[in-house]
C-alpha cells in the first residue's frame, strides 16, 4: 500500500518541481515585457543535459560527480519528509524536522565539496560566499523552527506545521521568504542570470559541472525552491481549516503566489552589494526571532 | 483598543529596528517620522470615552512636530550638508541591529519587573518606551554624522513620550511639556544649518568634533 | 507675589534688551536688572513669605537659602558683563544680554519650583537659553563646544523627564491623583510603588547630574567652560548647576519620603566620590586653565553630592557650599577670562608669564586659587571642613578619607596648571597681544568683590544665613 503513494509522491515532487524556475523566469519576462523561454524550459535543459558526456577534470576525485547525487538525494529525502497539507508526510516521527535541516545542510556541503574538487579558485570562491551566507540563513531557518515548535509544542513536522502561526505569522512569512530567497540563490542574494565570474555565488560553484550531474545538480536546486515554497505556505496558512480538497487548493495556489513573489523581486530589485547582504540575514534572522518571541509571549498568556 | 494600540506599539519598535538597520539618511528620517506620526495617534486611542480637547491638542501637536515639521527640517539640512549616507559608523550596522532587538527583547523582559496599573496591564507602551531609548542611545553612540546622531535623540524621545502616555489622563502639564524636547531638537537642526551657512566644517561628521580634548 | 517678580522682571528685561535699537547701551540692562533682582531678594529674604504647601513656585526654605547666592554672583558677573561687552564691541551682543538676564529669570522659577514638571520644564528652557551664550565667540570651536553641550545635556533633561514620569506613575500606581507637587509626592511617602521610585531616581540623579557636570556625565563641561567667555562660565557654573543640585535635594527629599532613602544616600555618595576623584586625576594632567576651572567646577559638584549623602548636617554643609563654592568660583571664572583675554589663548603651551602683564588678575587668580583649594580663611575651607565634619560624625570614615585625598590631588593639579602660567616670561606673540587689553577697574572690581564675599563668608558667616540654611534642612528632613 506504501509504495503506490510513495511513487506518487515522488513523481508530483520530481515532476513539478522544475516548473517552478520556468514561472519565475515567465514572471520576470511579463514585466519586462518579453515573451521569455517557455515555462518548461529547465525539463527541455535537463533532458538535454542528461543525454551529454561529462567533461572530468584530471584533478577531481570520484567526489565531483558523488557530491551531486548526495545533495539531490539529501533534497528529495528532505521533501519526502515535508507534509503535504492533508495528504501528510511520507514519513513522520519525533523529531523529524531536524533530520529535515540536517538534510538540507547535507546537501549544501556536498556541493561545495563537489566544487571543491574542480580545484579551480572559481569554484571555491563560490563555495566560500555560499556557505558564508548559508550560515546567516541557517540560524534564521533554526530560529523559525524553533519558534513554530514552540507554538505548537511538538517537534515533529506533521504537527508543527498543522495549526496556525498566530500574531506572529507575518513576522514569520517575512523572516521565512527572506531565507527562500537566500536559499535558493535568487536576487537580492544572487543573480541566478549572471554569467560574470567575480559576481556570482552559486552558478560559480557549478562552472565545471558538466552534462547528467549538471542536470541532477539544477534539478536538485528546483525540488529544494519547491520544498522552501511548501514549507513557508504550511508554515503560515493554517490548511487544516479546510476541507480536503480546499487545502489542497490552497496549498497549490499559495505555492503558485510565492514563486510569484519571487519573480518579482527579481524583476523589481537589484542584487545586493556582498557587503550589505549580511545586514539583510540578519534581519531575517530578527524577524523570526521576534516571531518566536511573540509565540513564546503567546504561549505563556 | 488595546490591540490597535499594541499593533502601532509594534510597529514603532519595528520602525526602531529599520532605523538601527539604514545606512542612508532619507530612509532614517523616513522611519522616524513615520514613528513620530504613529505616536501621534495613540494618545486618540488611549481616549475611553468623548472627545478630549487637551489630548487631541497633544495629538496634533506630535504629528505635526514629529512628523512633519522636524523631518523636513532634517532634508533640508541633510540637503544644505549634501549628505546622503552614514559612513563607517563606530558601530557596524549588524551589530547595532543584534544590539537594538537584544534591547527590544530585554525591554519586554524588563517591563515585566515593573508594576503596571490594571488598565495599563495589556499594553506593550513600557516595552515600547525601553526599546526605544535605548535604539536611541544606540544611535546616538554608534553614529558618527550629527544628522543620524539627532535623530537618534529623537527616537530617544519618542521613547519618553511613549512612557508619558501612560500619565496623560492623570498629570496635567507634565506630558505637554515633553513636546519642549521636541524644539531642542529643533535648536539641534538650526544649529546644523546655520552652521552650513557659516561654513565651518566640510562634513557633519562628528569625529572631527575632537579638538576639544585632553 | 514678589516671588514672581523675581522670574518675571528678569524676563521682561531680557525680552526689553531683545528689542533695544542701541548696541552702546543695551549692557546697562544686565547690571540694572541684576541690582532688581538682588533687592527683591533681599526683601523676601529678610521677610520670607508664607508658604502653602500646595504652590507650584514659592520662596520657600529651600529657595531662601540659595537663591541669594546667584542673585549676588549675577549682579557682579552683570557689572563684569558691562566692561566685557565694552572689550567686545565687533560682536553684536542682542542675543548675549537676552540669553542672559533669561536665564537669570529661569533658574529664579528652577530654585523656586516645587512642582515636579515644572522643574523639568526651568531645567529645559535653562539649557536651551545658555545655547547663545556658549556659542557667542562663532568660532568652530565654540560650535564643537555648544553641540556637544546640546547633545550631552539634551540627552540628560531627555532621561530627567523619564524619571519625573516614572516619579508621577510612582505616585498614581501608589493611589495618587496626579498631583505631582513635592509636598503631595512627599505626603504620599512610603505609598509610592518602590520599583518605580528607585527607578525614577536613577533616572533624575543621572539626568540633573548631567546638568549638575557631575562625573561620568561631566563631559560637556571642560568644552563649554573652556570655550565660552569667561562671565558665562561664572554663571553657568555657579548658577544653572546650582539649580539642578537643589533639583537633586528636593527629588532626594521625597525619595526619603518613600523609604529608599538609604539607597539615594549611597548613590550620591559614589557619584560624589567618583567626580571628586576624576576631576583631581583631570587636573593633573590638563594644559588649558579655561577647562582646569570646568574640572574644578566637577570636584565641586562632587563635594556637593557628597554633602548632600550626609544626612542633614551634610545638607547643611552643601548648602553653605553652594555659597562659598559659586562665589569663589566666579572670581576666578572672571579673572581667568582676563587672562584669556590677554593672552588670546587659554593654552598652556602658549601662555605663560601673566604675571607680568596682568599683574592684577594674576594676583586675583592666584588669591581665588588657594580659596577655593580651601585655604583658610575663605569660604570654600569652612564650608568643606563641614563637610568632613559631617563625613566623620555620620561614620564615613573612609569615604571622609577618599574626599580629603581628592582634595589634595587637585590641590596639586590646579596649582601646577595656575603657577605655570603666571610665572616665567611671557612670549613675544603674547607680549604683542596683550597690549590690546587693558586691565580697567571694571574688569578688575567684579573678581575682587566676589574674593570679598568668599572671605566674608569664611570669616564672619551672618547668623541669618545659618539660619536659612538649617530652615532649608528641615524643610527637607521634616522629621529629624
Amino acid at each position: 500500500m506504501w509504495l503506490p503513494q510513495l511513487v506518487v509522491r515522488l513523481a508530483l515532487w520530481l515532476l513539478l518541481a522544475p516548473l517552478l524556475p520556468g514561472l519565475i523566469n515567465r514572471v520576470k519576462a511579463w514585466v519586462a515585457g518579453r515573451r521569455g523561454p517557455p515555462v518548461g524550459q529547465l525539463y527541455y535543459d535537463l533532458a538535454k543535459l542528461w543525454r551529454k558526456e561529462v567533461v572530468w577534470s584530471t584533478l577531481a576525485s570520484p567526489a565531483f560527480i558523488v557530491g551531486p547525487a548526495v545533495a539531490w538525494v539529501a533534497v528529495v529525502g528532505a521533501a519526502l519528509l515535508l507534509p503535504l497539507g492533508p495528504a501528510g508526510a511520507e514519513w513522520s516521527f519525533r523529531g523529524d524536522v531536524l533530520l529535515l535541516l540536517y538534510l538540507l545542510a547535507l546537501a549544501r556541503f556536498a556541493t561545495a565539496w563537489a566544487a571543491l574538487e574542480t580545484g579551480s579558485a572559481f569554484e571555491g570562491m563560490g563555495a566560500a560566499r555560499e556557505v558564508s551566507y548559508a550560515v546567516l540563513a541557517e540560524a534564521a531557518l533554526i530560529t523559525a523552527v524553533v519558534s513554530l515548535s514552540l507554538q505548537t509544542s511538538s517537534v515533529s513536522l506533521t504537527t508543527m506545521l498543522a495549526p496556525t502561526a498566530g500574531a506572529g505569522a507575518v513576522l514569520l512569512a517575512a523572516g521565512l521568504f527572506t531565507v527562500l530567497l537566500a536559499e535558493n540563490c535568487r536576487v537580492p542574494f544572487d543573480d541566478p542570470n549572471t554569467h560574470l565570474e567575480l559576481t556570482m555565488v552559486h552558478e560559480v560553484m557549478i562552472l565545471d559541472h558538466s552534462g547528467p550531474p549538471l542536470a541532477v545538480i539544477l534539478h536538485g536546486a528546483a525540488v529544494k525552491l519547491l520544498l522552501f515554497s511548501v514549507l513557508l505556505v504550511q508554515a503560515v496558512v493554517p490548511l487544516d481549516q479546510f476541507s480536503r480538497g480546499v487545502a489542497v487548493a490552497v496549498l497549490a495556489g499559495g505555492v503558485l503566489s510565492v514563486t510569484l513573489g519571487v519573480g518579482l523581486v527579481e524583476s523589481f530589485l537589484a542584487r545586493l552589494a556582498f557587503r550589505r547582504v549580511p545586514l539583510l540575514l540578519t534581519t531575517a534572522f530578527l524577524l523570526c526571532l521576534f516571531a518566536l518571541l511573540v509565540a513564546w509571549k503567546g504561549g505563556v498568556q | 483598543m488595546s490591540g490597535t494600540l499594541n499593533v502601532l506599539i509594534g510597529l514603532a519598535m519595528g520602525l526602531n529596528l529599520v532605523a538601527l538597520g539604514s545606512s542612508r539618511l532619507p530612509a532614517l528620517i523616513q522611519a522616524m517620522s513615520l514613528q513620530g506620526v504613529l505616536l501621534g495617534v495613540m494618545p486618540l486611542l488611549l481616549e475611553e470615552e468623548g472627545f478630549n480637547w487637551r489630548v487631541a491638542v497633544v495629538a496634533a501637536a506630535t504629528v505635526i512636530g514629529k512628523g512633519i515639521v522636524i523631518p523636513n527640517l532634517l532634508r533640508r539640512a541633510t540637503r544644505a550638508a549634501n549628505i546622503e549616507r552614514e559612513s563607517d559608523p563606530f558601530l557596524g550596522f549588524v551589530p547595532s541591529l543584534l544590539l537594538g532587538a537584544g534591547g527590544t527583547i530585554a525591554a519586554v523582559a524588563l517591563a515585566r519587573a515593573l508594576p503596571l496599573l490594571p488598565e495599563h496591564a495589556g499594553t506593550l507602551l513600557v516595552p515600547g518606551a525601553i526599546a526605544s531609548i535605548l535604539t536611541g542611545f544606540i544611535l546616538l553612540i554608534g553614529r558618527v554624522k550629527a544628522i543620524s546622531q539627532v535623530c537618534g535623540y529623537l527616537i530617544l524621545e519618542n521613547g519618553i513620550y511613549l512612557f508619558g502616555l501612560l500619565l496623560i489622563h492623570s498629570t496635567p502639564l507634565l506630558v505637554e511639556s515633553g513636546i519642549l524636547l521636541d524644539v531642542t531638537v529643533g535648536v539641534f537642526v538650526i544649529g546644523i544649518i546655520v552652521d552650513r551657512i557659516q561654513r565651518a566644517f566640510d562634513s557633519l561628521d562628528t569625529r572631527r568634533l575632537t579638538t576639544l580634548r585632553e | 507675589m514678589i516671588a514672581y517678580l523675581l522670574i518675571l522682571v528678569p524676563l521682561m528685561g531680557a525680552a526689553l534688551a531683545a528689542l533695544w535699537p542701541r548696541e552702546s547701551s543695551r549692557p546697562w540692562f544686565l547690571p540694572v536688572v541684576g541690582g532688581l533682582h538682588l533687592l527683591l531678594t533681599c526683601a523676601l529674604f529678610l521677610a520670607p513669605p508664607a508658604v502653602a504647601p500646595g504652590d507650584w513656585l514659592a520662596f520657600d526654605p529651600l529657595a531662601r537659602a540659595v537663591l541669594p547666592a546667584l542673585s549676588i554672583l549675577f549682579l557682579v558677573c552683570a557689572a563684569y558683563g558691562v566692561s566685557y561687552l565694552r572689550i567686545r564691541a565687533e560682536r553684536s551682543n542682542r542675543v548675549f544680554v537676552a540669553s542672559l538676564l533669561a536665564i537669570l529669570g529661569l533658574l529664579s522659577a528652577g530654585h523656586q519650583a516645587r512642582h515636579l514638571g515644572l522643574l523639568w520644564i526651568t531645567t529645559e528652557a535653562v539649557t536651551l537659553a545658555a545655547v547663545p551664550l556658549l556659542h557667542f565667540n562663532g568660532t568652530p570651536r565654540a560650535f564643537e563646544a555648544t553641540w556637544k553641550y546640546l547633545l550631552i545635556g539634551g540627552t540628560g533633561i531627555a532621561l530627567s523627564l523619564l524619571g519625573s514620569f516614572c516619579l508621577g506613575y510612582a505616585s498614581l500606581h501608589g493611589g495618587g491623583v496626579g498631583d505631582l507637587t513635592f509636598a503631595a509626592l512627599t505626603a504620599q511617602g512610603t505609598g509610592l510603588s518602590r520599583p518605580w521610585v528607585l527607578t525614577a531616581w536613577v533616572l533624575l540623579l543621572v539626568g540633573y547630574g548631567t546638568k549638575m557636570g557631575l562625573a561620568p556625565m561631566h563631559t560637556w563641561k571642560p568644552d563649554a567652560y573652556g570655550e565660552a567667555p569667561g562671565i558665562v562660565g561664572a554663571v553657568l557654573a555657579g548658577g544653572v548647576t546650582t539649580v539642578a543640585f537643589t533639583a537633586l535635594l528636593r527629588v532626594r527629599a521625597v525619595i526619603g519620603a518613600a523609604g529608599a532613602g538609604a539607597i539615594a544616600d549611597r548613590t550620591l555618595l559614589v557619584i560624589g566620590l567618583f567626580s571628586i576623584i576624576l576631576a583631581a586625576l583631570f587636573l593633573l594632567g590638563t594644559r588649558n586653565f579655561k577647562r582646569m576651572l570646568a574640572y574644578s567646577s566637577v570636584e565641586h559638584m562632587g563635594i556637593l553630592s557628597l554633602g548632600a549623602a550626609l544626612g542633614p548636617a551634610g545638607v547643611a554643609a552643601a548648602l553653605f557650599h553652594v555659597w562659598s563654592n559659586g562665589l569663589t568660583k566666579g572670581a576666578l571664572f572672571l579673572a581667568a577670562g582676563n587672562l584669556r583675554r590677554a593672552a588670546g589663548t587659554a593654552s598652556l603651551d602658549e601662555a605663560r608669564g601673566l604675571s607680568q602683564l596682568c599683574p592684577h588678575s594674576s594676583a586675583i587668580l592666584i588669591t581665588g586659587l588657594f580659596a577655593v583649594t580651601a585655604c583658610p580663611p575663605f569660604g570654600p575651607f569652612f564650608s568643606e571642613l563641614q563637610v568632613v565634619r559631617a563625613g566623620l560624625t555620620g561614620g564615613h570614615n573612609l569615604a571622609t578619607g577618599v574626599f580629603l585625598a581628592g582634595l589634595l590631588l587637585a590641590f596639586f593639579g590646579l596649582t601646577r596648571v595656575v603657577f605655570s602660567l603666571v610665572d616665567g616670561r611671557p612670549r613675544a606673540a603674547t607680549r604683542e597681544e596683550s597690549r590690546r587689553f587693558v586691565e580697567t577697574a571694571g574688569v578688575l572690581a567684579p573678581p575682587l568683590v566676589l574674593l570679598g564675599c568668599s572671605l566674608w563668608l569664611g570669616l564672619f558667616p551672618p547668623t541669618i544665613l545659618r539660619a536659612a540654611w538649617a530652615a532649608a534642612v528641615l524643610q527637607l528632613f521634616p522629621t529629624p
